[in-house]
């Protein structure tokens, strides 16, 4: 065998490991769930058999449905604002820092060694009744009766910022590293304020890594389910929310699949719009 | 009146003095050097006087205005990269307006000056490209172009050819040269290629180790060297110890290889409280002739040919001489050059020598 042919088939023998699981994990699991999609549950709590579009028509025809994701991309839009918002500067104060930057990322990813959900519980212990926050306010005597804070759309939002940021900061992190520094220099001796250098260049050049950075976290935001359940009250459910009472609660299968593939459709189109403008290689970087 | 004075600035980074105590003083209009080898400073005092650096000591002035406390945008410089730091989300029309917009001038005479400046380095066809689409050398002139065309009171520029290819960069080397002439302005220019240094500077600052070695005409410090660090740095030199001494009355020095060699007493004044001395002969300044090639009124050893080699029209020949090892550079004659292992009249005046002292 030459080196040339070797060489063509190398990078397939490589993947074939991640691509059977992808397959098996992913693809095929998904072909399930389209095939569900169009069975019925009957009265009895049996699946039918067939191809049946009420479950479709239900879903995407009902209010409740709309609300439900219309409130769900609200939350990861707002999630992700206030993630761009707060991690641009301390994305830029890293990059732009003189000192250990490793140690600064590692900080910035020691959050991921602790469980995604005890990360989200520990709220409970500041913002619940009988939480770090209220013992303080009430030993300082500001109030008698604990606050309510928990369990309302702001802690979710919350909750998700808490989960998301670090995201948001390697993105724009990454980006801004990628930036030459004699670029800004050049900017200033042309006569640009600090402040003009930054809308002007800065800005500009790391929007690449602010619109990863955007994108993974309005995804992983619009997929969440744990932290409304964790954080959220009985009306702050996303839409990941409805697939799980739909699949564990009422085992409703056929429901709960076309739900999922309609969370799937919207996320992946805003995936899509998002690869027409930017290009997936910016995102890539930012997860490397 | 000066254009840029430094006062005795100095730049320390911790414990580290990256420039000691310096001052300078360029004429406007004038185009000068840094030169010298890597880490000696030189970036450290261009950025100085751009006011990307803070010095720890000293005062910078523009004309007459001290601008150690003027933030670098207000400075009125124009500064070349050496990695062109073009915009790469601006055209090259908007790359080189973006200080004119910065200084507020209007639109319309915004538009003329851009068209201007591309005309000047040659590219007005260029105008809506992005950086990017550009070559190297085409970006460098663009770098020139965005940085003059705000008529600044002085031009900096960091090793600018340094990312060209050789016969490129000689091409621009004449070409920032002609620009410079045509505008008038006055130029710092920081290189660590000596040939550049030589060929473009009216004034010629030579550096090692955070410290000014010799400013002047570069034609004189190439000649003669006040120290020996430029007379090795520059050119290909033989630098042997030497005593001062005298014979029949005349004052020169003496050395092991080449005995007694007579000098000026303006060379000999540069010796006077010296703790070492040396002689310098350039390379090109010693001649090799055939063995039994007749005598002249020069200088006469007989050496031995230990190497040759070849560059072009020039060779170089390391020849030994009473044990000393002498590098010479003589254009290729017509009988051919020198073979190795022959023995050879090695050739000098005593005026092309030249004697630099060095303190304890
Ligand atoms: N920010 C800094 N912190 C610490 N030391 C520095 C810093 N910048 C420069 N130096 C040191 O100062 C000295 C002079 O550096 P400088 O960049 O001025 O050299 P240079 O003459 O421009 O060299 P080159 O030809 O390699 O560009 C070097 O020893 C360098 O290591
Ligand atoms: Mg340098």
């Amino acid at each position: 065998m030459s080196i040339e042919t070797r060489e063509a088939r190398q990078p397939w023998i490589l993947l074939s490991p991640a691509l059977t699981s992808i397959l098996l994990l992913l693809i095929v699991p998904l072909m399930f769930i389209v095939v569900y999609s169009f069975w019925l549950r009957t009265a009895t709590g049996a699946d039918q058999v067939g191809f049946y579009l009420d479950n479709w028509a239900e879903v995407l025809t009902d209010e409740f449905y709309r609300d439900i994701l219309l409130q769900t991309l609200w939350i990861a839009l707002v999630t992700t604002g206030v993630c761009a918002l707060m991690g641009y500067p301390a994305a830029y104060f890293i990059a732009r820092s003189k000192g250990n930057k490793a140690i600064m990322l590692l900080l910035l990813m020691l959050p991921f060694w602790i469980s995604y959900i005890i990360r989200t519980m520990s709220w409970i212990n500041i913002l619940g009744v009988s939480g770090a926050f209220n013992s303080v306010l009430i030993s300082i005597g500001i109030i008698d009766e604990p606050l309510q804070l928990l369990y309302n759309q702001v802690t979710v939002i919350l909750g998700l910022v808490h989960f998301l940021l670090p995201f948001m900061i390697l993105n724009i992190y990454v980006s801004l590293e990628d930036i030459d520094i004699n670029l800004e220099d050049a900017a200033c001796s042309l006569g640009a304020s600090r402040w003009q250098t930054f809308l002007e260049v800065t800005l500009p050049l790391s929007l690449p890594g602010l619109a990863a950075g955007g994108l993974l976290c309005f995804v992983l935001g619009a997929g969440t389910y744990i932290t409304p359940v964790i954080l959220g009250g009985p009306r702050d459910a996303m839409f990941a929310n409805l697939v799980f009472e739909a699949i564990i609660t009422q085992l409703d299968w056929p429901l709960g699949s076309v739900l999922s593939l309609v969370l799937i459709a919207v996320l992946g189109s805003i995936v899509l719009v998002y690869n027409r403008f930017l290009g997936m290689r910016q995102l890539m970087k930012g997860l490397a | 009146m000066s254009a840029v004075k430094l006062e005795n600035i100095v730049k320390k980074f911790g414990d580290f003095t990256a420039v000691h105590p310096m001052s300078l003083d360029l004429p406007e209009g004038s185009f000068v050097t840094f030169l010298g080898p890597s880490g000696c400073g030189k970036t450290t005092t261009l950025r100085m006087i751009a006011g990307l650096l803070d010095p720890t000591d000293g005062g910078i002035y523009v004309g007459d205005r001290q601008i150690n406390d003027v933030p670098i945008h207000k400075r009125n410089l124009g500064i070349v990269f050496q990695n062109y730091a073009l915009f790469p989300h601006k055209t090259v029309a908007d790359n080189v307006a973006f200080g004119l917009k910065h200084r507020n001038v209007p639109k319309e005479e915004r538009e003329r000056r851009v068209r201007e400046a591309l005309e000047l380095v040659q590219l007005p066809h260029l105008a809506n490209s992005y950086p990017k689409q550009l070559s190297g050398g085409q970006q460098q002139r663009i770098a020139l172009a965005r940085a003059i065309v705000v008529e600044p009171d002085v031009l900096l520029l960091d090793e600018p050819l340094s990312a060209l290819d050789a016969n490129l960069r000689e091409d621009m080397r004449v070409e920032l040269k002609r620009i410079q002439e045509q505008i008038g302005i006055t130029t710092i220019f920081v290189t660590h290629d000596q040939s550049e240094a030589l060929a473009m500077s009216d004034i010629l600052v030579v550096m090692s180790n955070g410290r000014v070695e010799q400013v002047g005409d570069p034609k004189d410090i190439y000649t003669n060297p006040q120290s020996r660090f430029v007379a090795d740095f520059l050119g290909t030199s033989n630098i042997l110890e030497a005593t001062v001494a005298e014979e029949n009355g005349v004052a020169g020095v003496k050395t092991d290889a080449v005995g007694f060699v007579p000098l000026s007493s303006a060379q000999m004044d540069k010796l006077v409280g010296a703790a070492n001395s040396y002689l310098v002969m350039r390379a090109e300044k010693i001649e090799l002739l055939a063995a039994d090639a007749p005598a002249d009124d020069r200088l006469t050893f007989t050496g031995k040919v230990e190497a040759v080699d070849y560059q072009g029209q020039l060779v170089r020949y390391f020849v030994e001489v009473n044990g000393e090892k002498f590098q010479v550079l003589n254009m290729l004659g017509t009988d051919g050059a020198m073979k190795e292992g022959q023995t050879v009249s090695v050739r000098f005046k005593s005026e092309d020598c030249v004697a630099v002292g060095e303190d304890a």
